[in-house]
């Protein structure tokens, strides 16, 4: 990486705003996850009793394996959402930048 | 290539010795009065695993004939395609451990096993919003390149490649006591020790000559057998137990000694619940799943930072996939393999307790659903899938000791690639030997100690060190180096007065630190570690490191600048 094109993109906005956004989107989805997790975790350390309810009065299973699962399947959604975008408008952003830094 | 030639060679003549001594021992005829004979040789796993043998040799030697230059070496020339990946880092994640070990403890515990299932998996989107993609851009062979991207490369090298290697030092003595015992139950003929030595034999061949070509493909065929086959064991169970969850679960609360303490405890049963203990437990799974090196490792080996993060979302659909599996594999055992006097020691005394160990539910599971013939496969998967977690662990023991310590540290970037792959060849063997050694040395230890440890130094120091060096301008190499060191030696010393090792393993009487994770007492201490040497840093170098941040960020962020795959030059 040459001096110039460093300065290049150090100096051009959607350098920022990439970075400002993908931020945005990295760490929201971040928050969410360890929101769901150690929402998860928490109930297991201090309301155990309501994780280990059955689901209906005529059933076994117990809520807490529902919202295991529900925490493994909200991981691979929201790990969807973020490839998405990032894969999709991030990387395009990311391709002008380096390509206005080249010329 | 001649070498690969004559190895095989040696190991064709020792392989058809040892099969002549199964047949002659097979064909022995007992007699009369002598001891009872040995229990029927188990063909079919031995023929299943001999294929896959076969065609993993196969692999290795293509593999050997395009691993040229030292990213062919390390990071299979950078071709690895998104899905690909995702199948290998699902691979690394799908240990024999987790296969068999979570399938165990649902057996044993019923719904606590799905925490850790859930603790295991969570790991990943953190490494996809956070490390994923920018490892690719930064690095070239080894995480230790990105923490030391902006700073001192002796230090920072050294206290991450120590970290890297302590970590996969203890997983390899794990994973070799599990391959020799599991072996050693499926085919009695097979010593402990034998199948340590086949174990570690093969994997030195696999990498010293296929590199992370090889080491990536056979972790790529085993992923593909062990979804297959513990999804046929998984549709069995349903199929058994008439497609219907509520029968699964209801049958297994019925057969289950504990009855329906399995659905109601989130602790080991039997055990007290312990709130911090739980949340320490928690994350430790975590954030430890996102500082494993030969996991981190597998992000250098895609084609750019686009593949990084699509593999992160193949290997969590496939990890996920895999759990719920697990999760009906072990109610599965509970309900086709507990009670059945042909998998248990003694029905009349203990109904779970099965033959051959603790790890065998899955495997009894699949003779239960489908027989001998594939009870053959999944114990020849299993085997599978234990050298291929050994392979991937030996690849980043030896890319730390090779790039890192002797590349950089030692020769400080003036060693040529040919001296830097010879020296990790030298490293791969010397990693197999020690692996075989220890795997013996372990046998009879209690290796109970070492999910914890492994998880809390990867939890500790590598994953917070490697963030703060990415995200934190501040960060300068004093910071890291002391915060990473208490990592490391803050979680070995708060294990080692803990329950786990103090009490169980040395026999001194109540632990000193009174919970099994340290992580929630190490991890907070490293972070004020971390910040208060690097803002107190008033040093030149220091300066010159903040400085350098701003570079660092644009090639983190736009990737230029970032390695290139072989395929486009």
């Amino acid at each position: 990486m040459s001096e110039i094109s460093a300065d290049h993109i150090q100096n051009n906005p959607k350098y920022h705003q990439l970075i400002k956004q993908r931020d945005a989107l990295a760490w929201s989805l971040s928050a969410i996850v360890c929101v769901m997790y150690f929402g998860f975790t928490l109930m297991i350390a201090f309301t155990p009793d309501v994780l280990t309810a059955p689901i209906s009065a005529d059933s076994v299973i117990p809520q807490g394996m529902l919202i295991g699962v529900g925490v493994i399947l909200g991981s691979i959604i929201l790990t969807g959402v973020y490839v998405a975008r990032a894969n999709g408008q991030f990387d395009t952003l990311t391709d002008e930048i380096i390509q206005e830094s080249l010329k | 290539m001649r070498l690969f030639h004559s190895t095989l060679r040696t190991l064709a003549a020792l392989c058809t010795g040892f099969i002549c001594n199964l047949a002659w021992s097979a064909d022995a005829p007992t007699a009369p009065g002598a001891p009872p004979a040995s229990p029927p040789i188990n063909w079919e796993a031995i023929i299943m695993f001999v294929i896959f043998v076969a065609i993993t040799l196969g692999i290795t030697y293509w593999a050997a004939k395009r691993t040229k230059s030292a990213s062919d070496f390390y990071a299979a020339g950078r071709g690895i395609t998104g899905l690909q990946n995702g199948m290998a880092i699902a691979g690394d994640y799908m240990s024999a451990a987790s296969f068999l070990g979570i399938a165990a403890l649902v057996y044993m515990n019923g719904f606590y096993g799905l925490i850790f299932s859930v603790g295991w998996l969570v790991g990943w989107p953190i490494i996809l919003f956070t490390v994923a993609e920018r490892l690719r851009n930064l690095g070239k062979y080894t995480y230790a390149d990105v923490a030391s991207f902006r700073l001192q490369q002796g230090p920072v090298r050294t206290m991450a490649a120590i970290g890297s290697l302590i970590v996969v030092l203890w997983y390899l003595i794990g994973q070799a006591v599990g391959a020799g015992q599991l072996l050693h139950t499926l085919v009695p003929q097979i010593s402990y020790t034998q199948s340590i030595i086949i174990v570690g034999t093969l994997i030195i061949i696999y990498v010293t000559f296929g590199g992370m070509k090889a080491t990536t493909w056979v972790q790529i065929i085993k992923a593909a057998l062990l979804l297959g086959g513990a999804t046929l064991i998984a549709f069995g169970v349903m199929a058994h137990e008439g497609f219907s969850f509520e029968k699964l679960f209801a049958d297994a609360v019925a057969i289950h000694p504990k009855h329906l303490d399995i659905m109601k405890s989130v602790v080991p049963i039997g055990a007290k619940a312990n709130p911090v203990e739980s949340i320490s437990l928690g994350l430790t799974l975590m954030f430890g799943t996102a500082g494993l090196p030969h996991i981190l490792m597998r992000f250098f080996t895609v084609t750019n930072a686009k593949a990084a993060r699509k593999s992160v979302l193949y290997g969590t659909c496939f990890i996920g996939y895999f759990y719920i599996l697990t999760f009906i594999i072990g109610f599965g055992a509970i309900v086709m393999v507990a009670n059945h006097p042909e998998y248990v020691v003694d029905v009349s005394k203990n109904i779970l307790a099965l033959k051959g160990g603790g790890s065998m539910p899955a495997v009894y599971l699949s003779h239960a659903v489908g027989g001998d013939l594939f009870l053959g496969f999944i114990a020849a998967v299993a085997f599978a899938t234990i050298l291929a977690v050994v392979s991937g662990l030996t690849m980043a023991g030896a890319s730390a000791l090779s790039h890192d310590i002797y590349a950089n540290v030692i020769k400080k970037g003036t060693a040529t690639e040919a001296e830097e792959i010879w020296v990790s060849k030298v490293c791969v063997i010397g990693l197999g030997i020690l692996a075989i050694l220890l795997g013996i040395a372990f046998e009879k230890q209690n290796v109970a100690y070492i999910v914890a440890l492994t998880f809390s130094i990867a939890a500790c120091s590598n994953f917070p060190i490697l963030v703060l060096s990415i995200f934190w301008r501040g960060l300068t190499t004093r910071g890291a180096v002391l915060g990473g060191y208490t990592g490391i030696f803050g979680s070995i010393g708060l294990l080692i007065i803990g329950p786990t090792v103090w009490t169980k393993v040395l026999g001194n009487g109540p632990a000193i630190f009174p919970y099994d994770f340290p992580t929630f007492v190490v991890l907070p201490l490293v972070l004020i570690v971390a910040y208060v040497f690097s803002v107190t840093d008033n040093s030149e170098s220091a300066a010159k490191e903040r400085a350098a941040f701003d570079r660092q960020k644009i090639r983190s962020e736009t990737g230029l600048g970032a390695e290139v795959s072989a395929a486009v030059h």
